[in-house]
């Protein structure tokens, strides 16, 4: 028999029949459009593709996305994936969240999600606030943002979602924007590629309760100054012509003028994906300043380096015992080893 | 009952009864639970009929020799059938002085009691809080019972001086001295024993050496010294035909949730998160990875439910186990998995709550949580197991209502029979009730589309596995439209998806037994109605009851979400009802709500299961 081959998917494939309801304008659009564009190429079968989403606008997009999918409970996605994954390894997994769902709410399974490592993807859209409830701090808010639950000013530090994954052993930490298409789908491709839980932060603009929050980082009068994005085995390097690079004195990065300075590119840091080390010390040019110095935020895959996989693990744990001592007759189960009769 | 007869050969008079009641007390690092679980082993394996009634402190070590740290263990064996641990006990093992303080109120007078001497040192009865220079083995207190002062702690000295052992080790082999001494009082052969022991120290050869020469030590001190002048003789309960075993409730339960897997063809998942007492479901389950069941242990509780909703989702069979405070944790996600119309079993082994509570005691407090637990008009099938070895049945029967009829379900048990045992006998899996299950695997509606919530003849709809062709869909906590599933917040429909799932539980009432009397008649006087852990001691009070000629009967729920279909009959046909709770009469609340008859109450929330003398009592009160 001849195999029949399926006919490539196109983007349009992935689109639900359900209308989208984001506001107009919203970062959403991008992202699941970026999602629809990419996964065509990703070799899959639609079937087994699964998203599971919380609570928050974000966790809508599962509606949107003609595979299987779940939209879940508020902050639960994470916990509900891992037993999806558990469950059946073979299926392409893809969480959804937002900043309050998966770092607020959902906080502890996040932080369990990257320890374990199951290998499935784990898609977080920072907007740093809360829109479905209409606008109040969330826990990547800056500090003295005024909201409607802060109205003389948010007193907490916000988190560093990146620096928290790493600290909470994340195998896989990637930054992207939804106004960067191009660089987006890419972060999608790397993620998907990866085995291990993916974690990809996406700057996502709420263009009704927290507008133009991540503009510095994606409007060209700024963008070559604030933002760095990062090529694994490439030099740090930004700056509107390209001029500045990041070098490490000792334990200290800073930032040189390769030109005035005559540094050759081969000199600056040198992007290495698998340098935890490096990759913590990145994730910290957010909020940190190093010798008083402000640093560009960087912007796609800080970290990347596999590692055991739960799922696997799983799997491999019971085929080897499986293997070793075979499955045990139920009859055997129920009578156990101490029995006796009455005749 | 009792016959006495006069043993020349070995000058002990050998004293024969139908049942005795034994309870080890010591300090929780004394092994009472071990103790008293090997002598419950070999009764079992002896032929006789046993409950027992494992009674701890949460504390692990709580200070040794106090009050707060002793550990008990109860076990209650008989020539005839025995459904309680016991109200009161024949014989006390009472390792320390604080132990003979807690327990000695329920031995009954003319009672035994074996303390070790060591145990009533000035230091010990001081921790026991007894007056200074009060020592109850000396002050003629105990004149009432029987009193064996045996030094077991330098006994079991002497017979370990040349082991090479440490002192810490040697004291630790104390208690196989006194399993020992016990196995001679009444009659019974350590072997069982004794192959334990050196299957469980393989490894450790001079430890297992020493534990067996104690435990002889023990048997041989009860056979020689001249204190011990009678031995108990318990011969074999005449039970049903057929092959047994001891087992405790999450054991039971254990196997009971394996057994459903095996039988509906599903892989077994079980996301749970520690918690006593429900945590030995997790222990048990984790054992049989050989069997491919995937056991994880999630973050916290509900990461342990959300991980089962997801399983279940891919197509397995998807439990959580848990506790009280465990359950309040899990209650969204219980109305999560109501919505999505998916299978599930939630196990709450009950403990005395609220909040923290009393951790390692029993309750029946959970009921109308169970119930009503959740936001919202979220309907979800209750069922209660009613002994340790039905937990086997319940497990099961919560695995078949939950695939069957695509609906979160659950299952109560509580500390009483999850950590107590009895024999039982085990069934062969093709007596096991057949569960079937199918996936959907192509399109159910008009022109090839895909209806995820149209339901068949039981209102329940397809249960579809991520991964098949052709029916990706999407589910959620949003209310649905009817059939098609998607979001929906049109008011009728909204109205008409509470009622369809309230239906389909209420449906569930086609699909399993009706009420009947346990014991006495169809029609009586009294109508005892009990549901869970309170079955022993009812049935137990009610059998005494109508022996002594009173016109009661014993009705008990498996299914009180939903009831059996015939209950408000099967009511009606008893002038009186009383419903024995440890709780504070909830499902008195239930009864009385749905049936409008008028029940009424007993209660008990002690963290102790109810005495068939208090059972008794009370139904000869309203008999009067």
């Amino acid at each position: 028999m001849s195999e029949i081959l399926e006919p490539k998917l196109a983007s349009k494939d992935f689109a639900s029949n359900q209308e989208v309801k984001w506001c107009p304008g919203c970062g959403d659009y991008s992202i699941l459009k970026q999602v629809q564009t990419v996964f065509p190429d990703l070799g899959i079968p639609k079937e087994k593709f699964v998203f599971i989403s919380g609570i928050g606008c974000s966790s809508r997009f599962t509606y949107y996305m003609d595979t299987y999918g779940m939209h879940s409970i508020h902050g639960r996605a994470a916990a509900i994936a891992s037993g999806v994954k558990a469950a059946n390894p073979d299926l392409s997994v893809w969480v959804v969240s937002g900043d309050g769902d998966a770092l607020s709410i959902g906080g502890n399974h996040f932080i369990h999600a990257m320890r374990k490592n199951f290998n499935l993807n784990y898609l977080v859209f920072n907007n740093q606030i809360y829109s479905l409830t209409k606008g109040q701090y969330s826990p990547t808010s800056e500090k003295g943002k005024v909201t409607k639950t802060s109205p003389y000013g948010s007193i907490e530090e916000p988190f560093n979602p990146s620096e928290l994954a790493l600290g909470a052993k994340a195998s896989f930490v990637a930054r992207s924007l939804d106004r960067d298409p191009k660089h987006m789908q890419a972060m999608l491709k790397r993620a998907h590629e990866f085995k291990g839980t993916s974690f990809v932060e996406v700057y996502q603009n709420c263009p009704v309760f927290n507008d133009e929050a991540f503009f510095a980082f994606s409007d060209k009068e700024t963008k070559k100054e604030e933002a760095i994005f990062l090529e694994h085995g490439k030099p740090l390097i930004f700056g509107y012509n390209d001029e500045k690079g990041i070098m490490l004195d000792g334990i200290t990065p800073k930032i040189v003028n390769i030109k005035e300075s005559n540094i050759s590119p081969n000199d600056l840091w040198i992007h290495d994906e698998k340098n935890k080390t490096k990759a913590n010390m990145i994730a910290r040019f957010f909020d940190t300043l190093f010798e008083g110095v402000h640093f560009p935020r960087p912007f796609g895959v800080i970290y990347a380096d596999e590692r055991a996989v739960y799922d696997e693990g799983m799997a491999d744990q019971i085929s080897t015992i499986n293997s070793k001592k075979g499955k045990m007759p139920l009859n055997k189960i129920l009578s156990g080893d101490k029995t006796w009769s009455i005749n | 009952m009792e016959t006495v007869k006069k043993n020349v050969a070995q000058k002990t008079t050998i004293t024969e009864s139908e049942n005795f009641v034994v309870r080890f007390s010591g300090d929780s690092g004394d092994g009472m639970q071990l103790t008293g679980m090997q002598f419950t082993d070999t009764a079992a394996l002896l032929g006789n009929d046993l409950s027992t009634f494992p009674d701890y402190p949460s504390e692990i070590r709580a200070p040794i020799g106090t009050i707060a740290g002793v550990s008990g263990f109860q076990v209650n064996f008989g020539s005839k059938e025995i459904f309680t641990p016991g109200d009161k006990y024949d014989v006390l093992v009472a390792m320390n002085a604080a132990a003979l303080k807690v327990d000695l109120p329920r031995l009954n007078k003319g009672g035994a009691i074996i303390a070790n001497l060591a145990g009533f040192d000035k230091k010990n009865l001081g921790l026991a809080q007894y007056p200074d220079g009060v020592n109850p083995l000396e002050d003629g207190s105990l004149d009432n019972y029987i009193v064996h002062k045996v030094d077991v702690t330098k006994l079991t000295k002497n017979c370990l001086a040349d082991s090479g052992l440490g002192s810490k080790d040697i004291d630790r082999s104390k208690n196989m001295f006194v399993l020992g001494l016990l196995f001679w009082m009444f009659d019974k052969s350590p072997d069982s024993t004794i192959k334990f022991i050196e299957e469980k120290f393989a490894k450790k050869p001079d430890i297992a050496q020493a534990n067996v020469k104690t435990l002889k030590a023990g048997w041989d001190f009860g056979d020689n010294s001249e204190i011990f002048t009678t031995q108990y003789r318990v011969n074999a309960a005449k039970l049903p035909k057929g092959n047994y075993r001891n087992i405790t409730g999450n054991h039971a339960t254990a196997i009971g949730l394996i057994a459903a897997a095996d039988k509906s063809g599903l892989p077994l998942f079980l996301g749970s998160y520690p918690i006593t007492p429900a945590t030995d479901i997790l222990h048990e389950l984790s054992k049989y990875k050989a069997n491919g069941v995937k056991t994880f242990q999630a973050e916290d509780e509900i990461a342990g439910v959300c991980s089962a909703i997801g399983a279940s989702y891919t197509g397995s069979l998807a439990i959580t186990t848990t506790s009280g405070p465990g359950m309040a944790l899990k209650t969204e996600a219980v109305g999560l998995a109501t919505i999505l119309e998916i299978p599930l079993v939630i196990v709450n082994v009950q403990r005395g709550g609220p909040s923290t509570g009393l951790p390692t005691k029993t309750e029946q407090a959970d009921l109308l949580m169970a119930m009503h637990g959740r936001h919202g008009e979220a309907p979800v099938p209750v069922i209660a197991a009613s002994s340790p070895s039905d937990c086997f049945n319940a497990a099961y029967e919560a695995c078949r209502i939950a695939v069957e009829h695509m609906t979160p379900v659950i299952l109560l048990t509580d500390g009483y029979i999850a950590n107590g045992s009895e024999p039982w006998r085990y069934p062969t899996e093709d007596q096991l009730q057949p569960i079937t299950v199918s996936f959907l695997d192509k399109p159910n509606g008009a022109e090839g589309v895909l209806l995820p919530y149209k339901r068949n003849e039981k209102l329940v709809r397809p249960w579809i596995k991520p991964g098949t062709k052709g029916l990706e869909h999407r589910i959620g906590g949003l209310e649905k439209q009817n059939e098609t599933g998607n979001v929906s917040y049109d008011p009728l429909n909204h109205e008409k998806m509470v009622q369809l799932r309230a239906a389909k539980v209420a449906k569930i009432a086609d699909y399993i037994p009706l009420a009947k009397a346990d014991s006495g008649n169809e029609k009586a006087k009294l109508l005892v109605l009990g549901w869970g852990s309170t079955y022993g001691a009812i049935k137990t009070a009610v059998l005494e009851a109508i022996a002594e000629g009173y016109d009661v009967a014993h009705v008990h729920l498996r299914n009180i979400n939903p009831f059996p279909k015939n209950l408000g009959e099967v009511l009606n046909n008893y002038d009186k009802i009383i419903i024995p709770e440890m709780n504070n009469g909830q499902l008195l609340q239930l009864i009385r709500a749905k049936y409008l008859v008028p029940a009424i109450g007993l209660s008990k929330v002690q963290g102790l299961p109810f005495t068939t003398t208090e059972l008794k009592a009370k139904i000869v009160e309203l008999l009067k």
